[in-house]
């Protein structure tokens, strides 16, 4: 599988007069608003359902504003870090996709093992011992 | 010293003449060896004025040949160290049976064995590899440098500085007792008050950091920098482990960072991360030093393979068997051992369906590893076998690595594991795999690439020599000590009351100074064929008829490496050139681009060291200076913009023209 | 197996590239970017702590007796602000307009300026009542994640200073282009961060 004429390297930035990088910025006013306001309001809810306990229940509220962080981040992705999954070749985004899959398994592994050992391991609370057999 | 104690210690921390160790023979009679050997070296290069060259041909460098070969010989000098630490723990063992207690008291054998793994795993294993993925990578795939080479030269003292502080901790103070991972709650403020732990954790930090940038380095250079033509899936097996490794080095050495910074907040400030009190949790420790500490492991192992790979294709004439589904098996591996650690702690509590989940993963690990030997077993098959010295490490490597990978399954089995964890099967287990497939690996490196950065071949009988010393050693050392760890001997044990057990450990002793014979066959490989180099000498750059690009250039390559970037149309690009008859430009040289030399690695390296220095013993006003130096140095630095220069055309001519002449006077 | 052999009569391909192509930018984004996933991991850390740790108070006090959302609210509306106005700053790089880049990149070292004094601010609070970071697991992974935080803020206004003064020296070269998209990246990572530790920490640790 050779191509006589396959680029080895992942993307070659053509220069102008100056040397102006053209692909670091692809921001536009419009772009850097539209990623402002909505993470305003990504954040207003939040703040507001804890703050105001407007749902009455902790656990749906955590679910929500969990749920909403998980969106602004993908919107400060987007419109701010201008990511892509063309910019360098595809490489910026596998990167970040691994990342994203070992951070996760830190998280989830870490709390799902130590919650674990601390059921088994950690000593009981008088009040359950009580509850024991 | 000073009447008023408070002033002596606002100068000198908790540093005082007692940290320097006037009553332990053994330590004293080191110091000696050290220092007169110091003396020597130092003397000797002052005699022969040759400060000016090491600084600005070595130690300035950015030249990722001249790092990689500093890191290697830094690792042999580590190795020797580790090595020392080694022969004191087995004679220790086998002597210290029943009624005799050895030579060396607990308070000074916890020292030496988590020395031992510190350094070994540290500053020889890592650095190693780092060098030889250094030396090689930037050659293999066509390119002049790596992405960015004065971080280069930075992460190599930063290594170095990271190793000083580790070895000063063996005159000045003491090393950790805590083991080469610093289990807390005994690495903790209440159980290691000294400095020991201290030593350890920023002794680490320092290097720590020079593994990560080098690691971001090495990714951009195969990312960024890979010659036209050159796909993905035209690039070395060898260059694909390296983009694997660094991929993990990269992921989990901030893992480490972070979990030693929190020990030493708990250390330092008084917070309860590990501490068995206010609600701090010691196995969280546990927990994320083996979420860096397993994959770390794979570090090491995956250019090991990729070394194989590259030797058995070479030394059996014939192109790797199976390249894409070594790829995978790559890059599997490396996916899954992100998956595995909680196969170290089986016997923490954390349940069945916990450990199920690892021991399954751990078990699966085994299948994309086994599909490499079979991918070398197979390009074996039928090939042109030349039994040089690189290939001798392969075949012994196989049936090693191979053994040492079954007892690893063995212990992945959690009822298995829950008999022989921390038993010496255990540590004959990783042994296996460490000695086997990582030291073999990078052994067989250094004899396949040295002609390359030398120009002369290393001496087969002295390296033969040596490699049968280790493989013999290897097994002698540690076949009885998987019998004693089936039979429930404990690891770490300065002292044992069963005299049943002092055959096997007498053995295991005869093996280490077998190892050591193997030891002292390479250091005098070195030196005889420095003395034979002529006899030695390869004028071709290609001394084994190789099939990677690092061969189409001179032994050494000159400092640019290629004068033009070769153009790549297949996998075994430099072997794919000779088949079908490439053409050496003669003319129409032009400057070559190349990286300033610079002092700042050496400066910033050295700040950091002191500044780690000054956080072990306390001594904060040296502790703050020094950072705000490092902080200094490091924003001046930033306004050095004049960093490159070219190398005009006729220089490069010149060069050129010198190897065609000897290409041509060979014939 | 591969051993090719040329046809009679067939040239050789070209194997060495005479004309030397563009380095573009090095790979300096590209390793920056690797560094900032790097960088991920070490806050995963911090915020597998907090997660595991979190609720060990130690009989002390809990986040919903220490935090006070209406000051972490500001401090969350600064930081985006900061966003905000560096992508401005960015906006006029690409015009080639230095002296607008460096009004904007004030305004983001000020408003990140600001950030840190309100959090030092509320640090220096919690001491004082008593909420040390050696009183409970809690709070020492308070202290670190939160902490950590705001010393990469730190890092990044010390770096935008430096930037400033050198696009004042040397204008908007390419060097110095390079060194404003990786600060770029740099602050808006922090943000991205500032949203994990708003909602776990702050918002999570009052409900709790």
């Amino acid at each position: 599988m050779s191509h006589a004429a396959d680029p080895g390297l992942a993307g070659k930035p053509h220069e102008n007069a100056e040397g102006h990088h053209p692909h670091g910025t692809q921001g536009t006013f419009r772009s850097y608003m539209t990623g402002f306001v909505l993470s305003v309001i990504l954040t207003a809810i939040p703040f507001w359902l804890v703050m105001g306990e407007v749902l009455n229940d902790t656990r749906m509220t955590g679910i929500v504003i969990m749920a909403l962080a998980a969106v602004q981040i993908v919107v400060h992705m987007i419109y701010f870090l201008h990511m892509n999954t063309k910019s360098e070749g595809g490489w910026t985004f596998m990167a970040l996709v691994f990342t994203l899959i070992l951070v996760v398994i830190t998280l989830v592994g870490s709390i799902w093992v130590m919650y674990h050992l601390d059921q088994n391991m950690m000593p009981m609370s008088p009040h359950e011992a009580l509850q024991k057999p | 010293m000073f009447s008023n104690l408070d002033l002596q210690q606002l100068i000198f921390g908790r540093l005082t003449l007692e940290a320097i160790p006037y009553h332990e023979p053994i330590l004293l009679g080191t110091f000696a060896v050290v220092a007169l050997g110091g003396i020597a070296l130092l003397g000797a290069i002052t005699w022969y004025g040759k400060w000016g060259y090491l600084w600005h041909e070595w130690f300035t460098s950015v030249d990722h040949k001249k790092i990689g070969i500093m890191y290697i010989v830094l690792a042999i000098v580590m190795l020797l160290r580790g090595f020392a630490d080694a022969v004191m723990m087995i004679t220790q063992k086998a002597l210290a049976v029943g009624a005799s207690e050895g030579y060396l008291p607990p308070h000074h054998y916890d020292q030496v064995f988590s020395a031992h793994g510190s350094i070994m795993i540290f500053f020889m294993a890592m650095p190693f590899v780092t060098g030889i993925m250094n030396y090689v990578m930037p050659l293999q795939i066509g390119a002049r440098d790596v992405a960015f080479p004065f971080l280069n030269n930075f992460s190599f003292w930063m290594t170095a500085g990271g190793a000083i502080l580790t070895m000063m901790s063996l005159f000045v103070g003491e090393f950790s007792r805590a083991t080469w991972l610093g289990f807390a709650p005994l690495s903790g403020a209440a159980y290691s008050p000294g400095v020991g732990v201290d030593y350890y954790i920023w002794g680490l930090q320092v290097a720590g950091v020079g593994t990560t940038l080098s690691g971001i380095n090495l990714i951009a250079t195969i990312v960024k920098m890979r010659a036209p033509g050159m796909t993905m899936m035209k690039l070395p097996v060898f260059c694909w482990t390296t983009l694997a490794s660094n991929a993990i080095i990269v992921t989990i050495f901030p893992v480490l960072t972070a979990t030693l910074a929190l020990l030493a907040l708990d250390r330092y400030v008084g917070t309860h991360f590990f501490t068995n009190d206010y609600g701090g949790n010691a196995m969280m420790y546990m927990n994320l030093i083996w979420i860096w500490g397993h994959p770390e492991v794979y570090v090491l192992i995956l250019p090991a393979f990729g070394i194989y790979s590259e030797v058995v294709s070479t030394f059996c004439s014939k192109r790797l068997f199976g390249y894409t589904s070594m790829v995978y098996a790559t890059m599997v591996i490396a996916l899954v051992s992100w998956l595995v650690w909680l196969h170290h702690f089986f016997t923490m509590g954390a349940g069945p369906t916990v450990n199920s989940f690892f021991a399954i993963a751990s078990m699966i690990i085994s299948i994309p590893t086994g599909a490499k030997v079979f991918n070398w077993l197979f390009t074996m098959y039928r090939g042109k076998i030349r039994f040089e010295t690189p290939f001798v490490w392969v075949v012994g490597f196989i049936p090693t690595f191979v053994i040492g990978g079954l007892t690893g399954v063995l212990l992945a089995v959690p009822p298995v594991d829950f008999v022989v964890h921390n038993s010496l099967f255990l540590v004959a287990h990783f042994h296996n795999v460490i000695i086997g497939g990582v030291v073999f690996g990078l052994l067989a490196g250094v004899q396949y690439w040295f002609p390359k950065a030398f120009g002369y071949k290393l001496d087969p009988f002295w390296g033969k020599a040596s490699f049968w010393c280790w493989l013999v050693g290897f097994w002698t050392v540690f076949t009885p000590l998987y019998i004693l760890g089936l039979m429930g001997v404990t690891r770490r044990t300065q002292h044992f009351d069963d005299p049943a057990v002092q055959p096997f450990l007498t053995v295991a002793a005869v093996g280490v100074f077998i190892i050591a014979a193997g030891i002292l066959a390479f250091l005098i490989q070195l030196f005889v064929s420095y003395l034979r180099r002529e006899q030695l000498r390869d004028l071709t750059g290609d001394p084994w008829d190789g099939r990677t690009l690092e061969w189409a250039t001179s032994s050494p390559p000159p400092p640019y490496n290629f004068a033009f970037t070769p153009v790549v149309h297949d996998l075994d690009a430099w072997w794919d050139m000779k088949q079908r008859g490439y053409d050496h430009p003669l003319e129409g040289f032009r400057p070559i681009h190349m990286p300033k030399n610079t002092g700042a690695g050496v400066i910033l390296a050295g700040l950091s060291t002191v500044l780690g220095f000054a956080l072990v013993w306390y001594i904060w006003w040296l502790a703050a200076l020094s950072f705000i130096a490092l902080v200094a140095a490091a924003i001046t630095h930033t306004f050095n913009y004049n960093r490159d220069y070219y190398i005009p055309a006729e220089d490069v001519a010149r060069l050129e023209g010198r190897r065609m002449a000897q290409l041509a006077g060979r014939a | 197996m591969h051993e090719m052999t040329p046809p009679p009569g067939a040239t050789a391909p070209v194997f060495y590239a005479q004309e030397e192509h563009a380095h573009g930018d090095g790979g300096t984004l590209f390793g920056f970017w690797i560094y900032l996933m790097g960088d991920s991991l070490i806050f995963a850390v911090l915020f597998a702590c907090y997660g595991v740790l979190g609720r060990n108070f130690a009989a002390g006090p809990s986040g919903a007796d220490l935090f006070d959302l209406r000051l972490v609210a500001v401090n969350t509306g600064l930081l985006l602000l900061s966003s905000i106005t560096y992508g401005f700053a960015m906006l006029e790089m690409d015009k080639d307009q230095a002296r607008k880049t460096l009004v904007w990149l004030g305004v983001t070292g000020l408003l990140g300026a600001a950030f840190l004094a309100i959090e030092l601010y509320e640090f220096a609070h919690l001491i004082h009542e008593g909420a040390t970071p050696q009183r409970s697991a809690f709070l020492s992974s308070f202290f670190t994640l939160v902490g950590t935080h705001g010393l990469h803020v730190t890092v990044g206004i010390v770096w935008l200073v430096t930037l400033m003064i050198q696009v004042r020296q040397r204008g908007l070269i390419v060097a110095n282009q390079r060194r404003l998209m990786c600060l770029s990246m740099f602050w808006h990572f922090l943000d991205v961060v500032w949203i994990g530790v708003f909602t776990f920490v702050y918002l999570m640790g009052v409900m709790r």
